[in-house]
């Protein structure tokens, strides 16, 4: 749990949380939205400023750290999530922040990815997500499409990228949302829902590299393509997508249909009603990003897909301390370093 | 005792020794371990002084009856100082034909063998991969030694046969009798023993009274058989008076650890992955939960010594614990913790490599992998603990030297004293200095400006905890700027920094004790420079040569990064430097890099300790003149 802040004057504002180094992104970068938007939120976290604690791996997301003005650690490829861990484990009382991209999350950390969500620490998870190797300057990433070219792969890549969101869910992530640099707003809301989210918050951010990946999420985000390409989840609402949100996706029994509002005369209301609790749902919405169902193409979802608060680590951990130390009582020093066996060698005799 | 009263006269000849060596061998399953662990809780209890080798397979459960699956415990127990588990035996218990062909080679001439006669039937002989038609118990081996054949599993399963228990409890038993003649051969009370049993199966009263009625058995065979016609007496050892216990090495470790916290004020974080030979550590301390201890079995051993450094950037006492394979894993991190300058132990209980290796047996191969494995300049300090019970002070100082110079600590055990034990006189918690440990709490530049890099006269940096008001700060694993700690690409700057965190570990040797010789002096003939879990063997090598009126010495080794200040002068003043070390000369190539001093060395590479006259051997080789 994060302590609130109660002194009014200390009323924090986004400048605070920008540090005096340059920013060294490439101009057009989207992390310089998703900075922006953070920094924005943050004053209204109620956090004291010194307990916010941000950790990065390495890849061009992961210089991140540098440019908030709170504690942070640069660490090393892949390590961030464990290297939180640590942290929270140590002082829950942190607000802890990691920040990634999809080659430091998904390749070389995939194994602290996985464990992350399932362990259930109270931690943020940022991934920015490119679908390219940036700072190694344009190779390939786990989540790179299918026959990609790059240099390492000139002729295409062979790899099937992952789906970030199902593996999160298969992980047992308790709160997965998806959200992209060029929708300030959108991002806005996402972040703080993850923060107030008490449990592994896994965001991934679609975030536009405009040296080696350039529009690679466009669609998503252009007035021409977005209401086609994309689908805005909230909680309770049906899920409804199109120009003039005329068109709305429906179960039916296992298989998601897209349907017509107007066309086939059908009500919002009968409509699939998101429901962010629901994780079998969530794992279908998952699945629009890289399945179709009879042979239709989905949106790809952007909003908060699955959030069920479940016990967190370090409560549970502190719990478990707490109980043992009230009923077992502490062992002193010197109980533990005797043990329970011990012989006594008689001094000189007298 | 009852049963002392109940003594039936026979005649009984009585032997007083002034130590001796027993081997139990038995299959995976035959409960060898337990029973060489209570016969030495009782030996110690009694006031011997002792050591053990635990020494098993890294199966599991191998097949039963073969020599894979062969697990043997060995105890050296005496009325004198014991430095070693003994390099041959007195007496050796063979549960079967296998344990029998693995273990005879290192029984003494004229030793006296116990061996279960059901485990040399047809099928176990067979098993064992003995000749077809041969039985190693008759013949000539009655020439050689003291052959008792006894039926232990036959004679555990009538003692027990009115119990109602199944064949497979009754079995299990046989462990007991085999301890309960023991117990009658060496003169040594079962009280120990009874009251582990009680407490062990306190809530199955079946198996309780299964194991009492077998521990008593063996001991009434023992007494009113005729085949027993010899007991062993030695007496309690004339150690320090005192408090005594005994410990395994992973044992002192965990409890070393506890006392670090404790005395350093400093919560203890454990980031560790299971791995033999390392994991007792883990499992020990998961136990101090009421204590506060936090262990946290990560996902692999990257994430171990991760998650360590996220506990030690948060203010913890933060470690991790590993062997060979794990070391090897954790190198890119410990390069981190290295260039944050943040404290950490890394505690490495090294076994037979490179690979997996021999995963349950000994090795010292990793002291170059402690002192360099890593890329770039990355000095840490290193410690290496000397024996069962030096692993508590020597992973205490571990704690200490990091937390008061903001860096990693790499701490040597290995499988042969992680395992092994001996009797220890342990401290008084009143008795163990404090850690003292401050973290920076305000602005440390010239007009409130924040230097989280600048160095007392130490060189060492503040300690910044993040939550802490007015210190925010980054930090990372890119290059710094020296004080402020701000990323810095700067030519001389990266030079300066290197060369500041490598004065920084080589100015601890300031602090540390001197070198000296642990027995001869310091101008002997030879000097037989050892480091970690050699001691015991070196110690009693030199002891009998100095009483033999040999001119050697003994120096062993805690610190090896940074090495005592004077080892350079020290090493100069013999005529001969001889290194024995369970690895291909890696100390010796430090010694003769730094010192350049023709320094000789002593390898063994077998998974095993080296014995005393092995080592005893070499000096007198050394010593012989050219």
């Amino acid at each position: 749990m994060e302590t609130i802040a109660t002194d009014e004057t200390m009323r924090l504002t986004p400048k605070d949380f920008a540090p005096e180094a340059d920013v060294k992104w490439c101009p057009g970068c989207g992390d310089y939205s998703i900075l922006k938007q953070v920094q924005t939120i943050f004053p209204d976290l109620g956090v004291p400023k010194e307990n916010f604690v941000f950790i990065s791996g390495i890849g061009c997301s992961s210089r991140f750290t540098y440019y908030m003005d709170t504690y942070g650690m640069h660490s090393i490829h892949g390590r961030a999530a464990a290297i939180a861990s640590g942290v929270k484990a140590a002082n829950p009382e942190l607000s802890v922040w990691v920040i990634s991209g999809d080659g430091d999350s998904l390749s070389i950390g995939g194994n602290h990815f996985i464990h992350l969500m399932r362990k259930n620490f109270d931690i943020n998870y940022l991934m920015f997500n490119n679908q390219i190797y940036s700072l190694t300057k344009g190779q390939y990433s786990p989540l790179s499409e299918k026959g990609k070219i790059t240099k390492t792969s000139p002729y295409g890549s062979i790899e099937e990228p992952f789906n970030s969101i199902e593996l999160a869910l298969s992980a047992k992530a308790s709160f997965v949302a998806r959200t992209l640099d060029r929708d300030p707003k959108h991002m806005q809301g996402i972040l703080k829902r993850a923060h107030a989210h008490k449990g592994t918050s896994f965001v991934e951010v679609y975030q536009n590299c405009p040296v080696f990946n350039d529009g690679a999420f466009f669609s998503f985000s252009e007035k021409e393509t977005k209401n086609e390409d994309a689908i805005r989840l909230e909680h309770g609402k049906p899920l409804v997508f199109g120009n003039n949100n005329e068109k709305g996706i429906r179960l039916d029994g296992l298989t998601p249909v897209i349907v017509n509002l107007q066309e086939q005369n059908i009500s919002a209301d009968d409509l699939w009603i998101h429901d962010e609790h629901d994780k079998t749902k969530a794992i279908f919405i998952a699945r629009f990003f890289d399945t179709t169902f009879n042979n239709v193409a989905f949106p790809r979802p952007f909003g908060v897909i699955y959030s069920q608060e479940r016990p967190v680590y370090e409560e549970i951990l502190s719990a478990q301390i707490d109980h043992l130390t009230a009923c077992k009582g502490k062992m002193s020093l010197d109980q533990i370093l005797s043990g329970e066996k011990t012989w006594t060698i008689g001094g000189p005799e007298l | 005792m009852e049963i002392s009263e109940n003594r039936i006269k026979k005649n009984i000849s009585i032997k007083e020794l002034d130590k001796i060596v027993v081997r139990f061998s038995g299959d995976s399953g035959d409960g060898m371990q337990l029973t060489g662990m209570q016969f030495t809780d009782t030996a110690a209890w009694f006031g011997n002084d002792l050591s053990t080798f635990p020494d098993f397979p890294s199966e599991i459960r191998a097949p039963i009856g073969t020599v894979a699956g062969v697990s043997g415990f060995q105890i050296n127990f005496g009325s004198t100082e014991i430095y070693t588990p003994g390099d041959k035996y007195d007496v050796l218990v063979a549960m079967n034909a296998a344990a029998l062909k693995v273990d005879l080679p290192r029984l003494k001439k004229g030793g006296v063998i116990l061996a279960n006669t059901q485990g040399f039937d047809h099928k176990n002989l067979s098993l064992a991969k003995y000749p077809e038609g041969s039985n190693p118990l008759e013949g000539s081996i009655t020439d050689n030694y003291v052959v008792h054949k006894v039926d232990i599993t036959k004679l555990t399963k009538e003692c027990l046969s009115d119990l109602g228990l199944g064949v497979k409890e009754i079995e299990r038993s046989k462990n007991m009798f085999v301890l309960g003649l023991l117990f009658w051969m060496f003169d040594k009370p079962l009280d120990y023993t009874l009251n582990f049993i009680k407490e062990k199966f306190g809530k199955k009263p079946d198996i309780a009274n299964a194991n009492t009625k077998a521990l008593q058995a063996g001991w009434n065979y023992g007494e009113s058989t005729e085949i027993f016609v010899t007991q062993y007496k030695v007496a309690p050892a004339k150690l320090p008076p005192g408090i005594y216990r005994n410990i395994t090495g992973n044992h002192a470790t965990a409890i070393g650890l506890i006392a670090a916290s404790e005395k350093s004020g400093l919560p203890l974080f454990l980031g560790s992955y299971p791995i033999t030979p390392a994991t007792d550590i883990l499992q020990e301390l998961s136990k101090y939960k009421a204590n506060g201890v936090k262990t946290f079995q990560a996902e692999d051993e990257i994430a171990g010594i991760c998650s360590a450094i996220g506990a030690s950037y948060a203010g913890n006492l933060a470690v991790t614990t590993t062997s060979g394979p794990g070391m090897a894993l954790k190198t890119e991190a410990l390069g981190l913790a290295t260039m944050l300058e943040q404290p950490l132990v890394v505690i490495d209980v090294q076994r037979g490599g490179p690979s997996t290796g021999l995963p349950t047996k000994t090795e010292q191969a990793d002291l170059l992998m402690a002192m360099h494995g890593r890329h770039g300049e990355a000095p840490v300090i290193v410690l290496a603990a000397s024996s069962p019970s030096d692993c508590f002070e020597t992973v205490f100082e571990a704690c200490k030297l990091s937390l008061e110079h903001m860096t990693p600590v790499i701490f040597l055990s290995d499988g042969y004293i992680a395992n092994g034990s001996e009797p220890w006189k342990f401290p008084a918690a009143s008795d163990i200095k404090d850690i003292p440990v401050t973290f920076l709490d305000k602005p440390n530049g010239e007009d409130g400006a924040l230097l989280p890099y600048k160095r007392n006269e130490d060189l060492v940096r503040p300690w910044i905890k993040p939550g802490t008001k007015g210190l925010i700060h980054r930090i990372g694993g890119l290059e710094k700027q020296d004080g402020t700690g701000a990323v810095c690409y700067e030519p001389a700057n990266h030079e300066k920094m290197v060369r500041l965190r490598a004065e920084k570990v080589k100015k601890i040797a300031d602090s540390l004790p001197l070198a000296q010789p642990e027995s001869g002096s310091t101008n002997a003939k030879l000097l037989v420079l050892g480091w970690g879990s050699t001691y015991g063997a070196i110690k009693t090598a030199v002891k009998e040569l100095l009483a033999e009126g040999y001119d050697v010495a003994h120096v062993h080794l805690r610190h090896i990064n940074p090495f005592p200040k004077n080892l350079g002068e020290l090493l100069h003043g013999f005529d001969k430097v001889l290194i024995p070390e369970m690895n291909c000369g890696q100390l010796l190539q430090l010694i003769r890099a730094k010192y350049l001093v023709p320094a000789i060395g002593f390898s063994k590479v077998q998974g095993m300790p080296f014995t005393t006259v092995e080592i005893k051997e070499k000096i007198l080789e050394t010593l012989k003149p050219l």
